[in-house]
C-alpha cells in the first residue's frame, strides 16, 4: 500500500503486478495541461497511483510587483492572472482596495460592474466547456462556445476598448460612461443565450461517450472539498451551497434573484452540469440588471491620490473559477505594503492528487480540464 | 518460364528472409525478416493457385501472429537481447547436422523423383475456386477432426485466460 | 488470332491501367477528401474553412502537397533509421495495394479474385506494420504508446468487423466482389437491409479499424500527441496521413460492396424507379449550375474564371453520364450504361460512408481505452456472432423452409437486435460495477 500522504515514496512500492512502477511526465508543454502545468504522474500500468504537480512556469511575481505601484497602477496587473476572467479580477482588487479607503462606489457603477462580471462568468464558463469538450475529444463545442464568447468580448470592447485584459473598473466606480447601447447589446446576447447552452447540452449532456468519460471521474465529497478549501464550481458540485454573491453579497448582487446550482456527487460530470447551470443564472442576473440600471455618478469619492489609512483588509469575490480573495496591507503610503492573492485555481488544484489516484492515464486530462485552472492564475 | 521466374524469387525471398530471421542480432529487424518470409510463403501459394491458403496466410500468420509478436517484442528490453552472444559454442555441430540433413533431402529427393510420378498440373481454369473446395472437405469429409480441432481451441483460450486472470 | 490479341490486351493492360489511375489519382482523391473534411467540419463548426488557395480552397490540397514535399524530413537521431524510414512505406503499400481488388464499376477493377473481400481485407490489416514499426522506431514514448494502443485496438476490432463480414458473405454464398454485388442484385434488396445488425457493427469496426474518432486513440491530440506520427514531419508523415484516408477509402468500399450494393443504383431491379438513372446527370447538372450562381460572387477574376471552368466540368460530366441514357446509343454500347452510372454510384456511396466519418468524428467525444476495450469485446465481438446466426437460421428458413426474405430476415433481426439489447444491458450493469472510485 503506498503512503497516501506523500506522492512520491522514496521507497519502492509493490504494484499490483509486482512490476516497477513508471514515472511519466505530462508537460509543461502538453497540448492538454492548459498551458504550462506540469504533472508528474506514478502509474502502474495505465492506472494513476500518484501525482504531483509543478507550478511556477508562468511565476511573474505578481504580488511583489504590487509593492513597488501605486494602488491604481497595480490594477491592470491584477488582469493577467486569470486572463480569461481578466472583469472579475479587476472586480476583486477595485473593491478590496475601496474597502480599504472605507469608500464606495456609487449605485450606478455597481450596477454596470455587475453586469460585465457576470458576462466575464459566461464568457469564461464557455471558454472552459470549450477546451474541456475539446480534452476529451469532442472538437465541436469549442467553436459554439467560442462564437458566444466572441460577442460578449465585443461587448467589453465597445465598453473599455480592450477584449482580453480589460482593466474595465477603477477604484471607486468607473472611468468612462457604459456607451449608449449597453443594454441593448446585453440583451441581445442574453435573450437567445438559454437556447444556445440548450444546443450546447444536446451535443453532450446526455451522449454515452461523455457520460462515460465523466461520470464517477474526479470524486471529490462534500468533507474533502471543504478540507482542501476548494471553492466556486468545484465546491459547489460536490453539494455545498456556498455562493459568496449569496453569503456576502458585493456589488449590486443583493437586488437580483438567482439560485445556485448544486451537485451531489462530486465528479466531472456533476461539474460540468453546475456550470451549465451557472451560465444559465449569469444570463438571469445580466437580464434583470439591465432593466433597471439606475442613473446618478459613475464614480466615487476617492480623491486623485490614493493613501489608504494603515491597516489591513481581505475582500473576496465569486469569481467564475471561485473565490477570489484580495489581502491587503496598507501602511499609509500611496504603496501597498503587501498584497496577497488567493487565486481558485490554486487552492482548486490541490485536489488533483486526490481526485487523479486510482484513475487511468486519459482520465488526467478531463480532471485537469475539469478543475478549470488558469496557469497565469496558478503561478502569478 | 514467368511461372518459374516467379516462383524461383519468391522461393529465394523465403529462404534469405528465414535465414535473416536467426543471424540479426536486432529482434525487431528478426521479425519483419520473418513476416517477409510468410509472405513469400503466401506468394507461393497464390502461384499454385491456392488463393484461399495464400489469404489465410496472410491473414492469420502475417497479419495477426506477427502483429502479437511484434507488439510482444515492443515490450520487452531490447538491450539485453542486443548483448547477448547469438550463438554458443556448437555453432559448427548445429551447421554440420542442417547439412546432413540437406543433403538426405537432395538424395531422397534425387531418387525418388524416378519412382513417383508427379501428375500433369490441372490447368488454372478447370479448378473450383479453392474456398469452396476448402468449405466442402472440412465440412464433409473431416467434419470430426475440425470439430475436435475448435474444442481443443476453445479449451486451450478458456485455459489461458484462467491461468492469466486472477479474478473472474 | 485477333480474338487472341485482343483478349491478351484486356487482360493484361486493362488491369495495368486501373492500377496505374489508382496509384496516379487516390493520392489526388486523398487529399481531397482532406479538404471535404475540412469544410465539413468547418460547416459543422459554424466556421468557412479554407478559403483562400483557389476559390472556396479548392486547391488547398495540392498547395499542401507542395509545402509537404519540400518540408524537411527530420529522422530522430536515436531512432532505429532503416525502419523508420520504411514503416510508412509499409503502410501506404498495403493500403493501396488492398483497392486492387475492388471492382469500382463493372468496367473498373484490376483483379476479380475469387477471394476478393479476404483479400481486400487480409492485405489492408498488413497495415499495421507500419503503424506499429513506425512507432516503435521513432523511439519516444508517445509514439510507442500510440503504436501499442493501435495495435490492440485494431486485432480487437478486427474480430468484430471480420464477423460482421461473415454475415455478408453467408448472404451472398461467394468472396468475389463482382459476384457479391450480382448476389444483391438477385436478392432484390441489398444486404444492409436483410442484416442491419451486421451493417451497423461493421460501421462501428471499421470506424475503430481507420482509428478514426471517437476511436481515435492511438492518436489522440489531447493525451498522446500525435500517437504513432509524433516524430514524424514532411513527406513521411504525409505517407502515413495518405494511408489512412486510403484505408478509409478501403473500409468505405467494403461496405459499399458488401452492405450497400456496389455499383447497382438503388431499386435497381424495380423498372418503376427506372427514372432514378437520370439522377448522375441531375446531380452533376445541380453542382455545375450552383457554381455558376457563386462565380460572379468570387472576389478575383482567377476566381471567377476557375469556378465557371468548374462549372462546366460538372456540365460535361452531366452529358457523359446522359449519353448512355440515349436509347440509340444504349443499343449500340450496352456496357456503356452499367460501366459509367455504375462508376457513379459506387463512388457516391462511398463519399456518403466517408461523410458519415466525418460527422461522427465532429459529434461525438473520445473513448477512454478501457472503455473502447470494452466496448468491442463485450458489445460488438458477441453481437456479430450472434448475427451471423440468426443470419444463418434466416437463410435456413428462407431457402429450406421457403419462408419468404421479407419474414426470415427481419425476425432474426429482432432477435438480434433483443440479444443486443441484453448484451447492452448487461454491459451497463457491469459498468457501473466498474466505476472507479478514488482510491489507490
Amino acid at each position: 500500500m503506498p503512503d497516501e500522504r506523500i506522492p512520491f515514496a522514496t521507497h519502492a512500492d509493490h504494484t499490483v503486478l509486482g512490476a516497477d512502477e513508471i514515472v511519466l511526465n505530462m508537460g509543461p508543454q502538453h497540448p492538454s495541461t492548459h498551458g504550462v502545468l506540469r504533472v508528474k504522474l506514478r502509474l502502474d500500468g495505465e492506472k494513476v497511483i500518484g501525482s504531483e504537480c509543478v507550478i511556477g512556469y508562468l511565476h511573474r511575481g505578481v504580488e511583489k510587483i504590487a509593492e513597488h505601484r501605486s494602488y491604481q497602477q497595480f490594477a491592470p496587473y491584477v488582469d493577467r492572472m486569470d486572463y480569461v476572467a481578466a472583469v472579475s479580477n479587476g472586480l476583486g482588487y477595485c473593491e478590496a482596495v475601496e474597502k480599504l479607503l472605507g469608500a464606495e462606489a456609487p449605485p450606478r457603477a455597481r450596477v454596470i460592474r455587475t453586469i460585465l462580471t457576470e458576462l466575464q462568468r459566461i464568457a469564461s464558463h464557455l471558454f472552459w466547456l470549450g477546451t474541456h469538450a475539446l480534452d476529451i475529444g469532442a472538437l465541436t463545442p469549442l467553436f459554439y462556445c467560442l462564437r458566444e464568447r466572441e460577442e460578449i468580448l465585443k461587448i467589453f470592447e465597445k465598453f473599455c476598448g480592450a477584449r482580453l485584459t480589460t482593466h474595465a473598473f477603477r477604484i471607486g466606480g468607473l472611468q468612462y460612461e457604459a456607451y449608449d447601447e449597453l443594454e441593448k447589446d446585453v440583451e441581445r446576447f442574453c435573450t437567445p443565450f438559454d437556447k444556445r447552452v440548450d444546443e450546447y447540452e444536446s451535443l453532450l449532456t446526455e451522449n454515452r461517450i461523455w457520460v462515460g468519460r465523466t461520470k464517477g471521474i474526479g470524486i471529490l465529497t462534500a468533507k474533502e472539498a471543504i478540507d482542501y478549501g476548494a471553492s466556486g464550481p468545484v465546491l459547489r458540485a460536490s453539494g455545498v451551497k456556498w455562493d459568496i454573491r449569496k453569503a456576502m453579497p458585493y456589488a449590486a448582487y443583493d437586488q437580483y434573484k438567482f439560485e445556485i446550482p448544486t451537485g451531489k456527487n462530486g465528479d466531472t460530470y456533476d461539474r460540468y452540469i453546475v456550470r451549465m447551470e451557472e451560465m444559465r443564472q449569469s444570463r438571469l442576473i445580466c437580464l434583470q440588471a439591465i432593466e433597471n440600471i439606475p442613473a446618478g455618478p459613475i464614480m466615487g469619492k476617492v480623491g486623485k491620490v490614493l493613501k489608504p489609512p494603515p491597516g489591513e483588509v481581505y475582500h473576496a469575490i465569486e469569481a467564475p473559477k471561485g473565490e477570489l480573495g484580495y489581502y491587503i496591507i496598507s501602511d499609509g503610503t500611496t504603496q501597498p505594503y503587501r498584497v496577497r492573492i488567493r487565486p481558485p485555481s490554486l487552492i482548486n488544484l490541490e485536489a488533483f492528487d486526490k481526485m487523479i489516484r486510482g484513475h487511468l492515464v486519459a482520465d488526467v486530462v478531463a480532471i485537469i480540464g475539469t478543475l478549470d485552472i488558469v496557469l497565469g492564475e496558478v503561478d502569478r | 518460364m514467368l511461372d518459374q521466374i516467379v516462383f524461383y524469387f519468391f522461393a529465394a525471398l523465403a529462404v534469405v528472409s528465414a535465414i535473416l530471421v536467426v543471424t540479426r542480432r536486432n529482434v525487431v529487424q528478426s521479425a519483419i525478416f520473418l513476416i517477409t518470409a510468410l509472405l513469400a510463403t503466401a506468394g507461393i501459394f497464390l502461384q499454385l493457385h491456392a488463393e484461399f491458403l495464400f489469404i489465410v496466410q496472410v491473414i492469420l500468420y502475417a497479419g495477426g501472429i506477427m502483429v502479437l509478436f511484434v507488439f510482444v517484442i515492443m515490450l520487452i528490453n531490447m538491450d539485453v537481447s542486443l548483448h547477448q552472444l547469438q550463438f554458443n559454442r556448437q555453432w559448427w555441430l548445429g551447421l554440420l547436422l542442417a547439412l546432413v540433413v540437406g543433403a538426405e533431402l537432395t538424395i531422397a529427393i534425387a531418387i525418388g523423383r524416378s519412382h513417383t510420378a508427379f501428375g500433369e498440373p490441372a490447368p488454372a481454369s478447370a479448378l473450383e475456386p479453392s474456398t469452396q473446395l476448402v468449405g466442402k472437405v472440412l465440412f464433409n469429409e473431416y467434419m470430426l477432426p475440425f470439430e475436435i480441432a475448435s474444442i481443443l481451441l476453445l479449451v486451450a483460450m478458456i485455459g489461458a485466460v484462467v491461468m492469466a486472470k486472477k479474478k473472474i | 488470332m485477333l480474338m487472341n490479341l485482343i483478349h491478351f490486351v484486356i487482360s493484361i493492360w486493362v488491369p495495368l491501367v486501373c492500377a496505374l489511375i489508382i496509384v496516379a489519382v487516390l493520392p489526388l482523391v486523398a487529399g481531397y477528401i482532406v479538404l471535404m473534411e475540412r469544410k465539413v467540419m468547418a460547416d459543422m463548426q459554424a466556421r468557412l474553412g479554407p478559403m483562400r488557395v483557389g476559390p472556396h480552397g479548392l486547391l488547398q490540397p495540392i498547395a499542401d502537397a507542395l509545402k509537404l514535399l519540400i518540408k524537411e524530413d527530420i529522422i530522430p537521431d536515436e531512432a532505429d533509421k532503416m525502419i523508420f524510414w520504411f514503416a510508412p512505406l509499409i503502410s501506404v503499400t498495403a493500403a493501396m495495394l488492398a483497392m486492387s481488388a475492388l471492382a469500382i464499376g463493372p468496367w473498373f477493377q484490376i483483379a476479380d479474385l475469387n477471394v476478393g473481400l479476404l483479400f481486400i481485407v487480409g492485405i489492408s490489416a498488413l497495415g499495421i506494420f507500419g503503424i506499429v514499426l513506425g512507432g516503435w522506431s521513432s523511439n519516444s514514448h508517445y509514439s510507442l504508446l500510440g503504436a501499442l494502443r493501435s495495435a490492440a485496438q485494431l486485432v480487437s476490432y478486427e474480430t468484430a468487423a471480420g464477423m460482421a463480414i461473415v454475415g455478408g458473405l453467408l448472404l451472398a454464398g461467394t468472396l468475389s466482389t463482382r459476384e457479391i454485388i450480382q448476389a444483391q442484385n438477385d436478392y432484390g434488396t441489398w444486404f444492409a437491409f436483410a442484416a442491419p445488425v451486421g451493417f451497423f457493427v461493421y460501421i462501428v469496426a471499421s470506424i475503430a479499424e481507420t482509428n478514426r474518432a471517437p476511436f481515435d486513440l492511438p492518436e489522440a491530440e489531447s493525451e498522446l500527441v500525435a500517437g504513432y506520427m509524433t516524430e514524424y514531419s514532411g513527406f513521411r508523415w504525409a505517407l502515413y496521413f495518405l494511408a489512412e484516408y486510403t484505408n478509409m477509402v478501403v473500409v468505405a468500399s467494403i461496405a459499399t460492396t458488401l452492405f450497400l450494393g456496389g455499383w447497382l443504383r438503388p431499386f435497381a431491379g424495380t423498372p418503376a424507379f427506372n427514372f432514378l438513372d437520370g439522377l448522375p446527370s441531375v446531380l452533376m447538372l445541380g453542382v455545375g449550375g450552383y457554381c455558376f450562381y457563386r462565380a460572379p460572387k468570387q472576389p478575383v477574376k482567377v476566381q471567377k474564371l476557375f469556378m465557371v471552368a468548374v462549372g462546366l466540368l460538372m456540365i460535361l460530366a452531366a452529358i457523359i453520364l446522359a449519353v448512355p441514357l440515349i436509347p440509340a446509343v444504349g443499343t449500340m454500347l450496352p456496357g456503356l450504361k452499367p460501366g459509367l452510372h455504375g462508376a457513379f454510384w459506387f463512388l457516391l456511396k462511398v463519399g456518403l460512408y466517408i461523410y458519415l466519418f466525418m460527422w461522427l468524428r465532429f459529434t461525438f467525444p473520445r473513448y477512454r481505452f478501457d472503455q473502447l476495450m470494452r466496448l468491442g469485446w463485450q458489445f460488438l465481438i458477441p453481437l456479430s456472432i450472434v448475427n451471423v446466426m440468426g443470419i444463418g437460421v434466416a437463410l435456413v428458413l428462407h431457402r429450406h423452409w421457403g419462408w419468404s426474405h421479407w419474414t426470415a430476415f427481419p425476425l432474426t433481426t429482432v432477435l438480434t437486435l433483443l440479444v443486443a439489447g441484453l448484451l447492452g444491458w448487461e454491459s451497463e450493469k457491469k459498468d457501473k460495477e466498474h466505476v472507479f472510485v478514488g482510491d489507490a
